[in-house]
């Protein structure tokens, strides 16, 4: 009887920290949604109401009109954020499939040492290196008068270059698991070595290229430093995040616009993010560590 | 594809010279082939990363600021940025609060992360379905939006936070709160960003706990309650012992991770004048492009101090990877 009541107690001990958890990790969600569609009366308030009173749209038809910097709109960062990032994965893509392919199949000299650098080199953080990758592309650009600081093309490259030591380990294994005897069996069948990459491997791996690219996107998407670094000498080459830190900037905050760009910028990643959350969590672990 | 060999003894040795002088072309060729499938990733990797390793360490040594931008060379100065710094008490102020910040925000993430995933191991599976996803949203939030946020729950004049202290009754929480300054000073800055980083750290944990614990036998749990083993010994005894990989690759992680922290300190902290409230990655970045004129040699100097800090740390880890055959 006791133990019966002791175990109640202990489920009603669980609820109510499963509560308290959602509580903290929903909250300031919560307040970015409703913050963005609350009327600057009740932002500005000595003491802000719980649920909004009235609902408006005004914040985002301010952020998607491009009220608030001038010269440039939502749409312009969203173009720059989407053509760096959707850009970056699909050469990512591309690389890190060719790079994990000579990986996992084939046995060469400089293989080790190739997983080796990989392995090291994604532990050196960004924000180390940003100075130096500065003074290189600044270097490079001049040499080579291509545009590779204070345009997007830089930033592209090292996005590019960033997410390759993962999504080449994390391809690595999705490649190692395609059976090695299917093809074997198609060589046999004279296919050629293109065949076998294009019938063979490709479907197979379609799976785990696609939520490789995902988790790159979701970084790059994301990032701050290196565009903050690259791109904040003029406004018409923000990308997303770094447009929100210039809504910050100004004298006086516009705290519900912030939250509706905030929002907008946050919508793909939580949709991506449901499709690869478990991978995340298996491609993180992994041994793929760059976040 | 067949013909590369994974399998030692896998192709029949042609006695040397036998060979027609076509085959053996194709099949040098042959040995190629990976070779040019890393080579696009290996050349952006050396162009991106590894030479700027190397310019870093050479920049620390030397007075690198915008004249040796424009292309004057760089002269040796004797680990002048290094004297400098290792003597400056600045520098280790911002390097002692940068180790107990980044110690702080591990320590309350894996504690924090690892009883959610215990909790959530225990819950129904709809209930743990909804905390899952709650985590996920904090998750998935972008670093920027999650900082901002934060600033604005905090904010002097307007935040939910203040407002709330203030109606506190002040034997709670004392008194003061209606314009308190979060912002301003190391300790309650620091306080906001562990915060921060918090949220939106311990939900990789929970679920990687989670996961673990899945994989972890029932009849283990049931052997050790059956020697009259509460909750506190069974984790001590039966989780902690399973799970320990993983525990010490999580830790790892954060580690490296909260070490870089810096656009949550960037928003927090509202740009690069306030020099109390900076960390490591701060410092390096605000002498390097936030101090007139730019100090290149100098924030390198810190830069390498950071990236030997961060491999230090790693290099445990990297090993026991490296023995476990990640690269095999």
């Amino acid at each position: 009887m006791r133990h019966r009541l002791l175990k109640k107690a202990g489920r009603v001990g669980d609820y109510l920290a499963a509560a308290a958890i959602m509580l903290f990790a929903l909250f300031p969600v919560y307040w970015v949604l409703t913050t963005a569609l609350k009327p600057n009366g009740e932002i500005f308030t000595r003491d802000p109401t719980l649920f909004p009173r009235e609902l408006t749209l005004e914040h985002y038809k301010r952020v998607l009109s491009g009220v608030l910097i001038p010269e440039t709109s939502f749409w312009s960062f969203l173009t720059n954020s989407l053509l760096v990032t959707l850009g970056s994965v699909a050469i990512a893509a591309v690389f890190s499939l060719l790079a994990a392919v000579a990986v996992a199949r084939f046995r060469f000299r400089l293989r080790t040492a190739f997983i080796v650098l990989l392995l090291v080199i994604q532990m050196v953080p960004i924000e180390a290196l940003i100075i130096s990758i500065f003074v290189n592309f600044h270097h490079l650009g001049t040499a080579t008068s291509l545009p590779l600081t204070g345009s997007l093309l830089g930033v592209l490259v090292v996005y590019t270059t960033v997410a390759l030591p993962i999504t080449i380990l994390m391809m690595r294994s999705f490649v190692a698991a395609v059976p090695r005897e299917l093809e074997e069996a198609a060589a046999i069948d004279g296919a050629t070595r293109w065949t076998v990459f294009w019938r063979i491997l490709m479907p197979l791996v379609a799976p785990g290229l696609v939520a490789t690219s995902i988790f790159a996107f979701i970084t790059a998407w994301n990032e701050f430093v290196v565009a903050f670094t690259f791109l904040q000498s003029n406004t018409t080459s923000f990308t997303l995040p770094i447009s929100l830190k210039y809504y910050f900037g100004r004298v006086t905050v516009e705290w519900g616009s912030i939250m509706a760009a905030s929002t907008l910028l946050t919508i793909p990643v939580m949709v991506f993010f449901l499709f690869v959350q478990r991978r995340m969590v298996s491609g993180l672990t992994m041994g793929a560590v760059k976040g | 594809m067949t013909r590369t060999l994974d399998r030692p003894g896998a192709e029949v040795p042609t006695p040397a010279g036998q060979d027609p002088p076509q085959r053996r072309r194709r099949r040098d060729r042959t040995a190629l082939i990976p070779y040019f499938l890393i080579l696009p990733a290996l050349s952006l990797l050396a162009v991106v990363l590894l030479w700027p390793i190397v310019q870093m360490v050479w920049m620390s040594l030397t007075d690198y600021g915008l004249r040796q931008l424009r292309g004057e060379p760089a002269e040796w100065n004797n680990f002048a940025h290094y004297v400098s710094i290792l003597t400056d008490d600045r520098f280790w102020t911002i390097f002692r609060n940068t180790i107990v910040v980044c110690l702080l925000m591990v320590a309350i993430t894996m504690v924090l992360g690892t009883l959610v995933g215990i909790l959530m191991n225990r819950l129904p599976t709809w209930l743990s379905t909804t905390v899952g996803i709650a985590l996920m949203l904090a998750w998935a939030t972008p670093v920027i939006s999650a900082a901002i946020v934060h600033r604005w729950l905090f904010d002097a004049r307007y935040g939910l936070v203040n407002a709330t202290l203030a109606r506190l009754p002040d034997w709670l929480v004392g008194s003061g709160w209606e314009s308190f300054n979060w912002f301003n000073s190391p300790g309650p800055l620091f306080s906001v960003l562990i915060l921060t980083v918090v949220w939106q750290s311990f939900p990789f944990v929970a679920v990687s706990v989670l996961a673990g614990l899945k994989s972890i036998p029932g009849e283990l749990y049931e052997a050790a309650r059956v020697d009259g083993a509460g909750a506190w010994r069974s984790f001590w005894n039966v989780t902690f012992p399973m799970l320990r990989p993983l525990f010490a690759l999580l830790l790892i992680l954060q580690i490296i991770w909260d070490f870089r922290i810096f656009t949550q300190l960037n928003i927090l902290a509202g740009g690069f004048t306030n020099r109390d409230v900076f960390l490591l990655p701060y410092y390096s970045y605000q002498l390097g492009f936030y101090s007139t004129p730019p100090n290149y040699g100098l924030g390198s100097a810190i830069a390498v101090v950071m990236t030997v800090l961060v491999l230090a740390i790693t290099a445990y880890y990297l090993r026991v990877m490296i023995r476990q055959g990640e690269t095999r």
